[in-house]
């Protein structure tokens, strides 16, 4: 099977959806030319041309919402924020409008959107630019929330986003877009979701998304070699829809949560998920649901305390033994 | 208005403005005596459902906020009455006259004001929130300036698929220093789009008078964006017609962006919670409605064409205020919305359960 980079798996997944349907258009600061900010784009211009594959103004609250409305009279926009933290100034787009139109007109109207871009932390570039908002965009019915952890998941999943008839935001990350791994070159589609055991174990379930996933991954390697424990993984993947079967089997089996998230802790995707958790799988608890989460405060510049401030393999490992302690 | 009047004939020069009266244009001239009926109908059917809506609204009938277009009625119908198959309309949040203009039927109107499943958007928009795709008519948005770009979207949908359309982006003069509106500027002056931002300046962005909001003339500032633009009084149907049918053959056409300010006037406070006794004269108001009322105007005009007499005003009025009536009647009679609608129209995937691809739960307790 090809490996890919976890950037090249969304450009396959865009340069196959934009094959396959003429309404589909690729919009974004610096997509065409420029190639992309970090390139996931590359090459796409070449291939699709500029009505295709367009170059839009530092304007995103006039890209999103123009995509918006192209949307509602059948076209198929893929908008690229260059980071998710650019999401603010657009927000009343995404979610006054993008989130509510459908409801507001009795269901007249659909918005088959795709907002994609990297939601992350970890690359010492301060506050304004490290923003994961995959819990604020959830809390809008409306919209649905995928994050990634893999290449084959993101292009699986950005091609089920693509033809989805609701708006989908897509969270992917910078530190992720290097990571390699198989990714078929056909056309399969993972459905949004469905969330994938990662990882089999039997001492504890870590249920995660995103780049968390992989250092949960590094983590229950290390917690398996030197400590004996055994740790199961649950990749959500998808935020909204959210497959809470998945996790409550696995809480099912292992008896122990704990929930790694890069989201500040307050009103965050871990709180909802702790509460249900606990609301359909109480008996099944043989310990508190424990939450790792970044540490509550903006994000800071200074490269090896950020390092620290987000979770990490170690933060992870620490955490488990906690749990099970 | 009177000399307006005087000058209602093909062809003649108004005394008043020296300028060729556009009654003689020829989007006007062309226009039957069907027609010219049918669009004064609009304007008082207009009129009329919006007065029965502030009644309902005050024997409790209707919840949240009420935006009356009582005034404004020309630029409605005006700018509607010229929409081709491809031509799409898109406004915020005073937006019933708009969406009779687009032909809705007024019972789903004022059901949707009453709040009840048989509205046109289910109950569930409100008054802010009105919605007829299928006649091109995209809302109905609450948010100031918020629709703006999603009318260039429209109007960027219909250049990507090579269609003659174009879409009027309604805002109102409050709505011109929000920063969505200027990023839709440049988006659509930037790539061509077939876009006609229609200022319609009431004068008031709810209580503050465009002297004390925005600077200079509203639109002109297209010119910063290298975009062309107009401006003119709204108050006569023709004038009105006359005024926009040139731009939107520049956007159909050429698909050429512009900015259009069109002068109006509202006779009732911003909603019909606004008292309207402190940032307005009550006399500014009645100057107005005794000089430019666009019903007034317009009647005056077709009256002078021998094209309606005081038999078939008194007629098409009171059928007006006949239908307005039933109108509330239906939406009286008909049923709320139930609990069980709340989580229908959100997602198109959980309305169409046969269709639908992901799995997981897209609603939570």
């Amino acid at each position: 099977m090809p490996v890919l980079q976890y950037r090249e798996a969304i450009r396959q997944a865009l340069a196959e959806e934009l094959t396959r349907d003429p309404n589909v258009v690729v919009l974004g600061e610096e997509v065409a030319q420029f190639h992309g900010a970090y390139k996931v784009t590359e090459g796409l211009l070449e291939k699709f041309g500029p009505k295709r594959i367009v170059d839009t103004p530092i304007s995103e609250a006039g890209f999103i919402g123009m995509g918006i409305g192209a949307s509602m009279l059948g076209i198929r926009p893929v908008l690229e924020l260059m980071f998710w933290s650019f999401y603010s100034v657009a927000f009343d787009q995404i979610l006054n409008n993008a989130a509510n139109v459908r409801y507001m007109s009795g269901g007249q109207i659909h918005c088959p959107i795709v907002i994609r871009g990297p939601a992350n932390g970890g690359t010492n570039v301060g506050a304004t630019h490290s923003h994961t908002p995959e819990n604020v965009l959830a809390n809008h019915p409306g919209v649905k929330v995928v994050v990634p952890s893999t290449p084959y998941d993101a292009k699986g999943l950005l091609k089920s986003a693509i033809r989805d008839n609701d708006p989908v935001m897509f969270l992917e990350n910078t530190i992720l877009y290097g990571d390699k791994g198989e990714v078929p070159a056909d056309d399969y589609l993972i459905p949004l979701g469905k969330a994938d055991v990662k990882r089999e174990g039997t001492d504890l379930t870590i249920v995660s998304y995103g780049r968390p996933v992989i250092q949960s991954l590094a983590a229950a390697n290390l917690l398996q070699q030197e400590h004996n424990i055994s740790v199961e993984i649950v990749d959500l993947r998808s935020i909204r829809p959210l497959d809470m079967d998945t996790v409550l089997a696995s809480v099912r089996k292992t008896h122990r949560v704990l929930i790694v998230e890069e989201q500040k802790p307050f009103c965050g995707v871990g709180a909802q998920l702790s509460h249900m958790i606990q609301s359909e799988a109480f008996d099944e608890l043989d310990a508190p649901i424990a939450r790792l989460c970044t540490i509550d405060a903006p994000a800071i510049y200074s490269p090896p305390v950020e390092t620290e401030q987000l979770p990490n393999p170690q933060r992870i490992l620490k955490a488990v033994i906690e749990v099970l302690d | 208005m009177t000399k307006k009047t005087s000058a209602a004939e093909v062809g003649q020069i108004d005394p008043g403005t020296g300028k060729p009266d556009p009654a003689a244009a020829p989007v006007n001239a062309s226009l039957s005596a069907d027609q010219r009926i049918a669009l004064y109908r609009l304007m008082v059917r207009i009129r009329r459902f919006e007065e029965r809506s502030l009644r309902a609204y005050q024997a409790k009938k209707i919840g949240g906020f009420l935006h009356l277009y009582i005034g404004q009625e020309a630029v409605a119908v005006g700018c509607c009455s010229l929409m081709g198959k491809d031509d799409h309309v898109i406004t915020a949040y005073r937006d019933h006259g708009h969406a009779i203009a687009v032909g809705m039927e007024l019972n789903p109107l004022m059901a949707e004001l009453y709040g009840k499943a048989t509205g046109c958007s289910k109950g569930k928009g409100g008054s802010m929130h009105f919605f007829d795709p299928a006649r091109n008519y995209w809302g109905g948005h609450g948010i100031v300036g918020g629709q703006v770009p999603l009318g260039t979207g429209l109007a960027y949908a219909l250049k990507y698929k090579g269609l003659k359309g174009a879409c009027m982006t309604f805002l109102g003069d409050g709505a011109v220093n929000q920063g969505a509106v200027h990023e839709a500027y440049n988006l659509a002056a930037l790539w061509d789009l077939p876009v006609i931002f229609v200022i319609e300046n009431n004068g008031y962005s709810m209580g503050t008078s465009q002297a004390r909001s925005s600077a200079g003339e509203l639109a002109r500032r297209a010119e910063g964006y290298g975009m062309a633009w107009g401006s003119c009084d709204a108050h006569d149907l023709y004038e009105v017609r006359a005024f926009m049918s040139g731009f939107l053959e520049k956007a159909r056409n050429s698909c050429k962006p512009a900015v259009v300010e069109l002068r109006t006037y509202r006779y009732r406070g911003h909603s019909v919670a606004d008292p309207d006794n402190t940032y307005r004269v009550k006399a500014e108001i009645e100057e107005y409605r005794k000089v430019k009322d666009p019903l007034q105007v317009f009647q005056n005009r077709l009256l002078a064409e021998k094209v309606l007499d005081d038999a078939l005003v008194e007629k098409i009025d009171a059928e007006a205020r006949a239908e307005a009536d039933v109108s509330a009647d239906f939406a009286e009679a008909s049923p709320f919305p139930t609990a069980d609608d709340l989580q229908k129209d959100v997602y198109w995937e959980a309305d169409n359960p046969s269709q639908r691809k992901s799995g997981g739960r897209l609603f939570f307790n």
